[in-house]
């Protein structure tokens, strides 16, 4: 499989690299908790008189952990709720036309495609074609199409669109994202607060305590770590956007796994895509959950180092090319099955 | 100190062995799952075929032998999947195979009445009967996608030692037996349904 390669192949890598991805950001998250207990570690172990502090226990890095934990867990609990509420989105749960018919019959299907239960299923009332998953436990998800999707898609391209959403609910996107997403945040607040101890003059009462043993490892530790605390949050924002864009290509690649039809989502993309509106009724907290960057920012559309650091979705040429790369695969294994 | 080396060792194997039963027998009854679910499926399916046949028997007194067809192939299957063990795929395969053939032509000759295909009733049946065959085919590649990752999994070193112990068998996949399925006739239900 040179260069071109088929959807278990896309999956594996993109599985692969977001692993890699969220292996660096934990490492981030880490170093900002626990670097600065190192650095006191370090720093208040010399040979000292018995009965100076001792920095033994990691506060700062148990308080950030805490901290972490406590924005992970209102995410986890109150997320779907908030986000569907926000978008206005009504509960389909008896069709009354037939195209919300069609709607829940390919919900159905993928639902037993990928063999998850059927998520509750709603429609949010807006012109601009999008779609998105939540809910972090595969067993009570929901996906939310809006009307624009409806009266623009065919069935099979529908039906590729949900097998996105249901690739992001069978992949636990949505639970690592909200988590990312909290940790984020997690990371903003104590560099926020760092900044404001070290303006209030925290510097000059704490130096003069150190002893003669301090050594050079403790300063340029603690000098790293807060050199890191200022561009932690950039640095964790783009970790983040990059594991997103990697689920992204692993759900496309998902998609076609259930369809077993990439050519349907490369078209439903290539609409979506055309259609360049923004999608009003979804803001920017909820853009790494949607098919398409629902903001229709300009960096989605194009390639390049700015572009592929900012935006949660890769570029819809690359996905649509990658999709046409797996439709091409799957022809080519049809026409030859023996070589 | 040997001794604690060899438990140590012991210990390890023992852990494997049950990591590995266990994800065998998840893996076992995945399968089993994924096969009550084509079961599911074609149960809705033969149910649904009754409705159809009357919804357009007025209007095609012409296409007897289309519409006999599909109701006998429909009867053969229902009889075959009341017999059918997990171990008997083949014939299941086989009878639903004539019914997919026979609802492919009957789907076609629809598509020939516009009176037929103006009336809502038909467009929703379309639809119901799209889905329901869409629903069968992917019951069936969940089915064959589980039992190929279980066949896999029992035959790949060293999982093999302990398949015996898990008392794993390769499951039958399920193919497409008749030659008439693999020809079924392109109809277009796929287009949107005007509202």
């Amino acid at each position: 499989m040179n260069g071109e390669a088929n959807l278990f192949v896309q999956q594996a890598r993109n599985r692969r690299r977001s692993v890699v991805l969220v292996a660096a950001f934990l490492a981030l998250f880490a170093w900002v908790g626990f670097g600065g207990d190192a650095a006191f570690y370090l720093g208040t172990t010399g040979p000292e008189e018995p009965g100076a502090y001792r920095h033994r226990i990691p506060i700062m890095g148990i308080a950030a952990v805490l901290l972490g934990a406590a924005l992970a867990w209102r995410a986890y609990r109150t997320g779907a709720r908030r986000v569907l509420w926000a978008t206005g989105a009504r509960e389909i749960v008896q069709a009354s036309s037939l195209e919300e018919r069609q709607l829940l019959n390919v919900v159905e299907e993928m639902a037993i495609a990928s063999g998850l239960s059927r998520p509750r299923i709603w429609v949010v009332p807006d012109s601009d074609p999008n779609a998105f998953a939540t809910g972090t436990n595969p067993a009570e998800a929901h996906i939310a199409v809006t009307e624009g999707l409806l009266s623009r898609l065919n069935r099979d391209e529908l039906q590729a669109v949900v097998a996105h959403e249901m690739a992001h609910i069978r992949n636990l996107d949505v639970r690592l994202m909200t988590l990312l997403a909290a940790l984020v945040g997690a990371i903003a607040l104590i560099s926020e607060g760092a900044h404001r101890l070290l303006r209030g003059g925290f510097r000059g009462g704490r130096s003069g305590g150190r002893g003669k043993g301090a050594g050079a490892a403790a300063v340029i530790a603690l000098v790293v770590w807060l050199l890191t605390l200022l561009i932690a949050p950039l640095v964790s924002r783009l970790l983040a956007l990059g594991v997103s864009r990697k689920r992204e290509f692993l759900a496309d690649a998902t998609s076609a796994q259930f369809t077993r039809n990439p050519a349907a989502l490369a078209s439903a993309l290539t609409r979506i895509h055309e259609a360049v509106e923004p999608t009003k009724s979804m803001r920017e907290g909820t853009a790494h959950l949607c098919i398409a960057d629902p903001l229709g920012r300009r960096v989605t559309n194009r390639q390049g180092l700015v572009a592929d650091l900012l935006a949660t979705h890769p570029p819809m040429p690359v996905r649509i090319a990658r999709l046409k790369s797996m439709a091409y695969q799957r022809e080519r294994a049809r026409a030859a099955p023996a070589s | 100190m040997t001794a604690v080396i060899v438990l140590l060792v012991l210990g390890v194997v023992v852990v494997w062995v049950i990591v590995t039963y266990n994800s065998l027998i998840a893996l076992k009854n995945s399968v089993f799952n994924a096969f009550k679910q084509i079961d599911v499926q074609l149960k809705r399916r033969h149910d649904l075929i009754p409705n159809l046949v009357n919804a357009v028997k007025g209007a095609m007194e012409f296409e007897r032998e289309t519409l006999e067809a599909v109701i006998q192939a429909r009867n053969q299957a229902v009889q075959v999947q009341k017999e059918t063990t997990p171990g008997s795929l083949g014939k299941l395969a086989q009878a639903e195979g004539v019914l997919t053939a026979a609802l492919g032509r009957l789907m076609m000759v629809v598509e020939r009445y516009p009176d037929l295909k103006a009336t809502g009733n038909i467009a929703q049946l379309q639809e119901e009967l799209t889905s329901t065959e869409n629903k069968v085919a992917f019951a069936r590649q969940l089915y064959n996608d589980e039992a190929t990752r279980y066949n896999t999994k029992q035959l790949q070193f060293p999982t093999n030692l302990v398949a015996g112990l898990a008392k794993a068998t390769p499951a039958e996949l399920w193919e497409i037996t008749e030659a008439a399925e693999r020809e079924v006739p392109q109809v277009d239900l796929s287009s949107k349904p005007k509202a």
